[in-house]
């Protein structure tokens, strides 16, 4: 740490770090220095010039974004010079703004309103014709109004510094300058809509929120996305129960204000036509609309007959439901049902991990690890593509740290661009590639591993050895797919495993089926989808199997059902979810679709029906119990409570009874596509980048 | 190829090898058979302190527009920096009133080359570019012939004259922007990026082209440096004024009758330079006012002009002597167009990077558009300069000092002239009862 200086700023004497920028340094001494441009975790820019202070013996104004505390220094941040500077720089910037509040689409949460009603004159003295260009549309997601933009180059910083894209420059010059994506009329981007949440005015605007509402009259909702396994905090803003708007501006999460184009935009489906409103009963072959208690009663009564005979049950959890949800399910299932063939779509092996770690502890990679990491290692993932937040979070690292970056991956990556070393190895060939690494990755202090599922089994278990052999601290993030992917392993929604990483046979049960089996299985008497879609692949071996579905759309999966039930997608309901870095955050309910149920309560419903006894199913009680029963999962409970992120603890021991890798099945989504969720945002595939490429730079 | 007629009165170190007319430029034989490259020789088998410490001694001052002192930027530069070193030479040459980089790159391209080496040799760089203004198209073209030719000799290249160094020099064509001479923006522009200006510090001695440390310096900076190294910084200080070393080029512009480049000691008598060297007021006129160093600097009234042309005395009488501009202005001069006329340009050539030069400029240049059109009202005399004041000091580059500055003296010294004009004008003054006409 710096050697600590002393200034004086508003006659207040601090105490900071060499080099801490003054408008830092008053920040902490609770003095805000009003700044556009200045934008913390992005480059200096200096341009705006609303920071200006005063500093005695200098004899200008002198910007506060780029000046460095030295001792003895005397700051005044509100002089007389400082005010009229900042009246003189707002009214500069009001010249050739339309100033019609009324209309435009920021109005109420633009910061230049509020700085012009904190720091501006009443009155402008400018009565010239201003100069004007039309407003146009970069994308189906991104306008930009000219007129309206104070060039402070946050978006310019967040899509180039933040995410590597680098999709905007600046065109023109004096009062003509004006932003302009790299490929002069359009984007060709990740579509991230980052640039028009950091836009302080109304200049970039939101495609599909503009001109919708008024910040005002939304409901906000911190929930986290629902579509990869990063664990996003994403802010719905809902207005009579549907959802308007998706941001994190408030930066609540561990993603702070970063979000993808899933995040920010894919909550489309959620309103989609196509949402199953009602349940749905087979009649003369036909799925009918019925009453849920006709719904209810029909599964109840076939579940009870087919458990009554003894028949076979296939049970499919989904990767997007929560761990309330999926400890249900596996209770149900196992418990109720008396069935040990319960699966999901396994897209990593964790278990591997998992078990390959016993013995050590801290070794699992939290989110913000990846941020602080020396090095890190990244194995056959693109991360920008799969993994935005993860990608994000290890390119700040590597611009506020120089974070050493070391690719394996079949083919191009946005990392390539920063990457310290970068080896195309096929899948397959990864580990040779990583062992000649290890020579330079022994030269950092500590490394984090990244790894998606073309290791698995023992490619993991060799992995984590060659990491023993470094001499370093080494923590790893074994790659999934979906929001809750992680969590449904941890639940134990598989055929060997108990939730908490115990082998069934502790319940007295030996594994069932595993996913691809129970479809294969020809006397199969009963398959239960609950949030998946397994035969949007394959077939169902089993014709005369009475297929029960949970699910939001009418997928290939519920067309072949005899029962359908409408359920709820993440955003409507309450619950948690286990994020790839086994963080444990809080899902809120903000959007309402009438007729659906969320799956814990249809599940609770069918067991109620049928006379089972598997506890009360309010998210909050059943999360009490995965608390008190799932290892690893007693963790804190304010902390997720409040909206943050409780890493689970780590399983530290043998994991008894391994999931056989073999049925790991990758979904090769890339940043625009989400599995059969993605299918149902007409957003997604409205850019013309969807659906994209894996591997492809 | 010269453009006018040289004076009597001329102290011609810099110029020496010119003659009038000259119809071509000098190349490398005729150069080095009147002492060319001589002082390189020198120069070579000196240590790079010791020229460092003859420039100091010279007290040249770049002669681009700041006036800081040459020998104190070279020595900047850390010599020991494991990164390369590089010379920049600032040939953008876009200050309103300015043209004479082009005399020495027209005329005299071996003279700026051997500067360069010189300059290299100083601060261990093995790599140039002479950042040329675009519309300087022949100039850019002597100069590529004058590099080859210096190659030939290999004066440039792997081994220069023996030595055993490498100095490689390149032409860099301009973009077209007057920003792109300020020094930061010029060096953008030379990595082939928007011509902003870069945040200071660092200054390029340290952070320079490709971050690496560099000197940039205006072409007759880099130009005055033989001779310096030839006859001694002693000799060369001692033709100018005190911290105010050797001689310039003064670009006599606007309404004299012999408008040109003449080379003339720093310090030189201004109005002796109108009336001797330029030959006085045209058409036997009285002089009204002079910019004297370029369109940036803060205009001198003609009661103020018997002073010495140096960077201290300009500077203590409230104006500068930036890059050898001298626009001379005689009674008939209608200072409000003039005024309007160079907030034009500013306006024009604001980059746009930050708020007070992007909007201050365009600002000014509609209220004095109008003023000039006499459609002005007598508020707007106080808003021009309080407007120039707002910018003046607060921008992030020099432009904004250089848009203000004009505008804030001229208002002042000139009110009257303004006011006049307004309540001269024709203007149609609405009845009562129709609401005020905005005319723009
Ligand atoms: C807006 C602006 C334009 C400039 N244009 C030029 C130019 O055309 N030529 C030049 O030599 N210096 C120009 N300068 C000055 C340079 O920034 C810099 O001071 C100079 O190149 C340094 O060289 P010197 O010390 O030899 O004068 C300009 C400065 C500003 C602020
Ligand atoms: S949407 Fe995202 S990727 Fe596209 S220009 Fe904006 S910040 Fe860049
Ligand atoms: S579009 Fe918005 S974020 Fe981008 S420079 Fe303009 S005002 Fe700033
Ligand atoms: S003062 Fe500002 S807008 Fe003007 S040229 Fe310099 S950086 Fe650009």
């Amino acid at each position: 740490m710096a050697d600590l200086i002393t200034l004086t700023i508003d006659g207040r004497k601090l105490k900071v770090p060499a080099g801490t920028l003054v408008i830092e340094a008053a920040k902490q001494a609770g003095i805000e220095i009003p700044a556009f441009c200045y934008y913390e975790g992005f480059s200096l820019q200096a341009a705006c010039r609303m920071c200006l202070v005063e500093v005695e013996k200098m004899p200008k104004l002198q910007p506060s974004c780029t000046l460095p505390a030295a001792d003895g220094m005397v700051v005044h941040t509100e002089s007389p010079k400082v005010a009229d500077a900042r009246k003189g720089m707002l009214e500069f910037l009001l010249t050739n703004h339309p100033l019609d509040c009324p209309v435009c689409d920021k109005g109420g949460e633009c910061e230049l309103q509020d700085m012009v009603f904190r720091y501006g004159a009443g009155e402008s003295r400018f009565t010239e014709i201003k100069y004007h260009q039309d407003e146009k549309q970069w994308s189906p997601l991104v306008y930009y109004d000219p007129a309206r933009c104070i060039l402070c180059y946050r978006c310019v910083r967040v899509c180039d510094e933040g995410l590597g894209v680098g999709a905007l420059g600046l065109t023109y010059r004096g009062v003509a300058a004006e932003i302009t994506p790299s490929h002069g009329d359009h984007l060709e981007c990740d579509e991230c809509g980052w640039c028009i949440d950091v836009c302080p005015v109304g200049a970039l605007t939101s495609g599909t929120y503009r001109y919708q509402s008024r910040p005002w009259e939304m409901n906000h909702t911190g929930t986290i996305c629902t579509h990869c396994a990063d664990g996003c905090k994403t802010t719905l803003s809902v207005r009579n129960g549907a959802i308007i708007r998706a941001n994190n501006r408030d930066r609540s999460g561990y993603n702070g204000e970063f979000l993808c184009v899933k995040g920010r935009f894919g909550y489309d489906f959620v309103h989609s036509g196509e949402r199953l409103q009602s349940p749905m009963i087979r009649k003369n072959g036909k799925l009918e609309p019925v009453s849920w208690s006709e719904a209810l009663a029909a599964v109840a009564t076939k579940f009870s007959e087919i458990k009554a005979r003894g028949g076979k049950f296939g049970v499919i959890g989904s990767t997007r439901t929560t761990n309330e949800e999926n400890y249900y399910l596996q209770k149900f299932a196992r418990q109720g049902l008396g069935t040990a063939s319960v699966d999901h779509h396994r897209t990593g092996d964790v278990p591997a991990l998992i078990d390959a770690l016993s013995g050590k502890t801290d070794a699992l990679a939290a989110m913000a690890d990846l941020y602080q990491a020396k090095a890190a290692l990244v194995i056959g993932a693109d991360l920008a593509q799969q993994h935005p937040l993860i990608a994000y979070q290890l390119r700040a690292n590597y611009r506020h740290h120089k974070m050493a970056a070391y690719l394996v991956n079949p083919g191009a990556s946005r990392e390539e661009q920063y990457a310290k070393k970068s080896v195309h190895a096929p899948p397959g060939k990864e580990m040779e590639a990583v062992a000649s690494l290890a020579g330079e990755l022994k030269g950092h202090e500590d490394l984090v591993v990244i790894f998606g599922a073309s290791l698995r089994g023992e490619g993991v278990r060799q992995l984590v050895s060659f990491g023993d052999t470094l001499g370093i601290p080494v923590k790893y993030v074994c790659l999934v797919d979906y929001s809750n992917s992680r969590g449904a392993m941890d639940m134990g929604l598989v055929p060997e495993l108990l939730p908490g990483y115990r082998s069934v046979r502790e319940a007295g049960m030996e594994p069932g089926l595993a996913l691809d089996e129970m479809l294969a299985a020809k006397d199969l008497d009963a398959l239960w989808a609950v949030g998946a879609n397994p035969l949007e692949s394959a077939e169902l071996a089993s014709s005369a199997a009475f297929v029960v579905v949970q699910d939001l759309f009418l997928t290939e999966t519920a067309r072949r059902a005899e029962v359908v039930l409408p359920a709820q997608s993440a955003y409507e309901k309450n619950g948690t979810v286990t994020s790839v870095t086994g963080e444990v955050q809080k899902l809120k309910a903000g959007a309402k679709v009438m007729g659906t149920k969320a799956d814990l309560e249809i599940m609770g419903l069918i067991a109620k029906e049928m006379g089972l006894n598997l506890g009360i199913w309010s998210p909050d009680k059943v999360f009490e119990e995965i608390r008190r029963t799932v290892r690893g999962y007693n963790i804190p409970l304010p902390v997720v409570a409040t909206g943050g992120a409780a890493q689970t603890t780590p399983v530290n021991g043998r994991v008894p009874a391994m999931p056989r890798p073999e049925h790991i099945r990758p979904s090769g989504d890339t940043l625009f596509t989400s599995g059969t969720l993605g299918r149902y945002s007409k957003r997604l595939s409205s850019v013309m980048e969807a659906p994209g490429e894996l591997f492809k730079g | 190829m010269l453009y006018n007629e040289p004076s009597p009165h001329e102290t011609r170190i810099l110029t020496r090898r010119l003659v009038y007319p000259q119809a071509e430029p000098i190349g490398y034989e005729q150069y080095a058979a009147q002492q060319g490259y001589e002082a390189l020789r020198k120069a070579l088998a000196m240590t790079p302190d010791a020229i460092i410490d003859e420039v100091k001694k010279s007290s040249l001052r770049g002669r681009g527009g700041a006036g800081f002192p040459a020998g104190m930027k070279w020595s900047f530069v850390d010599r020991k920096s494991p990164k390369p070193k590089y010379i920049v030479v600032n040939a953008d040459e876009g200050e309103p009133g300015t043209c004479k980089d082009r005399i020495i790159l027209e005329n005299e391209p071996h003279r700026l080359i051997e500067g360069c080496v010189i300059a290299a040799r100083a601060i261990g760089a093995e790599r140039g570019w002479i950042y040329i203004r675009g519309e300087y198209r022949r100039m850019i073209e002597t100069m590529d012939r004058a590099i080859a030719e210096a190659y030939q000799q290999g004066i440039l290249g792997a081994n220069v004259l023996g030595s055993g160094t490498r100095f490689d020099l390149y032409t860099h064509t301009g973009a077209g922007s007057y920003e792109c001479g300020e020094e930061s923006a010029l060096l953008e522009s030379l990595e082939g990026k928007r011509g902003n200006p870069r945040l200071k510090p660092p200054f390029p001695a340290t952070s320079g082209a490709f971050q690496c440390p560099t000197i940039v310096n205006n072409v007759e900076t880099f130009s005055a440096v033989p001779d310096i190294i030839m006859n001694g910084g002693d000799w060369y200080a001692a033709l100018g004024a005190p911290r105010n070393g050797g001689t310039r080029l003064f670009c006599l512009s606007g309404h004299v009758n012999k408008p040109g480049v003449y080379e003339l000691p720093m310090g030189y008598n201004l109005l002796r330079m109108i009336n001797d060297v330029g030959g006085g007021i045209r058409g036997g006129k009285k002089l009204k006012a002079v910019v004297p160093g370029g369109s940036s600097c803060p205009i001198l009234k003609a009661e103020e002009c018997d002073i010495a042309m140096d960077f201290d005395t300009l500077a203590k009488a409230g104006s500068m002597l930036g890059s050898g501009g001298v626009i001379i202005l005689d009674e008939t001069t209608d200072m409000v167009k003039f005024l309007y006329r160079t907030m034009k340009f500013y306006a024009h050539e604001s980059c746009g990077w930050c708020i007070p030069c992007r909007e201050g400029t365009a600002w000014l240049k509609k209220i004095l558009e109008r003023l000039d059109a006499g459609v002005g009202v007598s508020k707007d005399l106080d808003m021009v300069d309080q407007l120039a004041q707002s910018m003046f000091g607060r921008t992030f580059c020099a432009l904004g000092d250089a848009a203000a500055m004009p505008a804030m003296s001229i208002i002042r010294k000139f009110r009257a002239e303004f006011e006049e004009r307004i309540r001269s004008a024709q203007v149609f003054i609405p009845a009562p009862e129709t609401r005020p006409l905005v005319v723009l």
